[in-house]
């Protein structure tokens, strides 16, 4: 994962841009759905091949949860849903 | 009668359900210190939670046009202002509307990319160490170490003499220059150090060089790189609050991110593309907020942050990041008449009308177009009747 040769490695998890990611399990996908009312592919989008969603491993398929620091709310939840590319 | 804290915290647990942590922590501050009887505090936090529902945003309401508007009318202030300023002594940063106008249209490179790094425990604090830094992550070209060079056409020879003082300030021996100049294959072999002077290296020029190919050769010479990193001109070490911060002309984050002595939870760019690239599409989102509001504020213009989140939320929802425009958002519209009334209209619709496509009037130009009434608001609500359920109640 990440720069596999280089013998430095970074860590891009720790940057402050970087929001905390985590992956849901299947009841929490059904249950989101459910509650959303919506198909998967209708959420916001993350490729399998960006840096942070291959940090974590993440397939095609999955839904990844994303916790935001935000100026009006505190914190906020957002979701993404993992496509190939 | 006093509430304890911790049975006050299980009287908001409703509330917290509710409301976001930031609204939550201010009514929990604002209830703590009063004394409140059970029902009264109840009465509190039912008003604060009614409340906040009320300032929801509604199904329905055209937020996107709200935020362009709300971007749109301030940036008309904008364009008769300064283009540029003097940011940091030397360098200029590109602010105000061109600088708006390359993060909306996604530009790939920024009109004056600029990094400004911040260093980890060990080196953030001495001026010195600070410059260590500073010169492992500057380009030297050979070029920048040298007091002359010349062509001896009798010998065929280039012959370099080095700048002693600038390769001390550098951090750089003959060796490396020696080695640097290895790495070019016409003349890897034929490179050697002066046997009295240190600081003067022949390159023997290939034989079969005639006047023309040797200056072209030199020229390459003088461009190889050092040390230092692809991308990053110049470095200015400066002073921020009580510790020493790199700021560059150039960006390449990828590179200084791997740099021994930088605080890797903290470099800044503002290439919006490098960030995507290497922290990832929710980085890029919170890149580009960061940045629209920067040039905002600058400006004096107070725009609702969540007007711009907006704006990158959109650019970022298919996984990368898309410009506002033909490209991006609003070349990318399901609808051909929306598409259509954006630019150029000509081609939009002699492409739809040869493919076949099919407009399904679920937007608001299509809408206006054909004179309909737009779906916003209440006229979101569509009617939808279940005939088995009204059979089995007995209705005809």
């Amino acid at each position: 994962m990440g720069w596999k040769s280089e013998k430095v490695r970074v860590n891009i998890l720790e940057h402050e841009l970087v929001p905390r990611h985590e992956v849901l399990s299947a009841e929490e996908v059904v249950e989101l759905l459910r509650r959303l009312g919506i198909r998967p592919e209708q959420l916001p989008w993350i490729r399998a091949s960006d840096p942070v969603a291959r940090e974590l491993g993440v397939k095609p398929g999955d839904i990844v949860r994303i916790i935001r620091k935000s100026p009006v709310a505190g914190e906020s939840i957002a979701y993404r849903f993992v496509i190939s590319g | 009668m006093n509430i304890s804290d911790e049975e006050l915290l299980k009287l908001l647990e409703p509330a917290k359900q509710i409301l976001p942590p930031k609204i939550f922590n201010e009514l929990y501050e604002k209830v703590r210190g009063i004394p409140l009887t059970r029902d009264e505090l109840s009465e509190v936090v039912n008003l604060a939670v009614n409340e906040y529902l009320n300032t929801l945003i509604e199904p329905g309401e055209p937020i996107g046009t709200v935020a362009a508007q709300s971007v749109g009318e301030p940036g008309t202030q904008m364009t008769l202002r300064t283009f540029h300023y003097a940011g940091v002594r030397e360098l200029n940063v590109t602010l105000g509307l061109p600088r708006l106008i390359e993060l909306v249209d996604a530009r790939k490179l920024p009109d004056t990319p600029i990094m400004v790094i911040y260093l980890d425990e060990g080196h953030r604090y001495d001026r010195e160490k600070a410059l260590e830094v500073a010169r492992r992550i500057e380009i030297t070209r050979l070029e920048n170490v040298i007091t002359r060079v010349d062509i001896d056409l009798i010998t065929s020879t280039i012959i370099i003499d080095l700048d002693l003082e600038m390769m001390k300030d550098k951090g750089i021996t003959t060796n490396t220059v020696v080695k640097a100049l290895g790495k070019i294959k016409a003349v890897s072999q034929g490179v050697r150090v002066d046997e009295d002077d240190e600081n003067r290296i022949y390159v023997e020029v290939p034989s079969n060089y005639d006047f023309l190919k040797t200056q072209k050769l030199r020229d390459r010479i003088l461009k190889i790189k050092l040390k230092g990193i692809k991308g990053i001109n110049r470095v200015i070490v400066q002073r921020r609050g009580n510790e020493y911060v790199l700021i560059t002309d150039g960006t390449n984050l990828e590179a200084v991110l791997k740099v021994e002595g930088v605080d890797v939870r903290r470099v800044f760019t503002n290439s919006i593309y490098e960030i995507e690239n290497v922290l990832g599409v929710e980085a890029a989102r919170q890149a580009l907020i960061n940045e629209i509001h920067n040039v905002l504020e600058e400006q004096g213009l107070d725009v609702d942050i969540r007007h711009v989140m907006l704006i990158a939320d959109m650019m970022t929802l298919t996984g990368s990041v898309k410009q506002i425009g033909r490209h991006g958002i609003a070349g990318e519209k399901t609808s051909v008449l929306a598409r259509a009334s954006f630019e150029v209209t000509v081609k939009h619709l002699f492409e739809a009308s040869a493919r076949g496509e099919v407009d399904e009037l679920k937007g608001v130009a299509e809408n206006v177009i054909i004179g309909q009434l737009i779906p916003v608001g209440t006229n979101l609500v569509r009617l939808a009747m279940n005939p088995t359920l009204a059979r089995s109640r007995g209705d005809r």
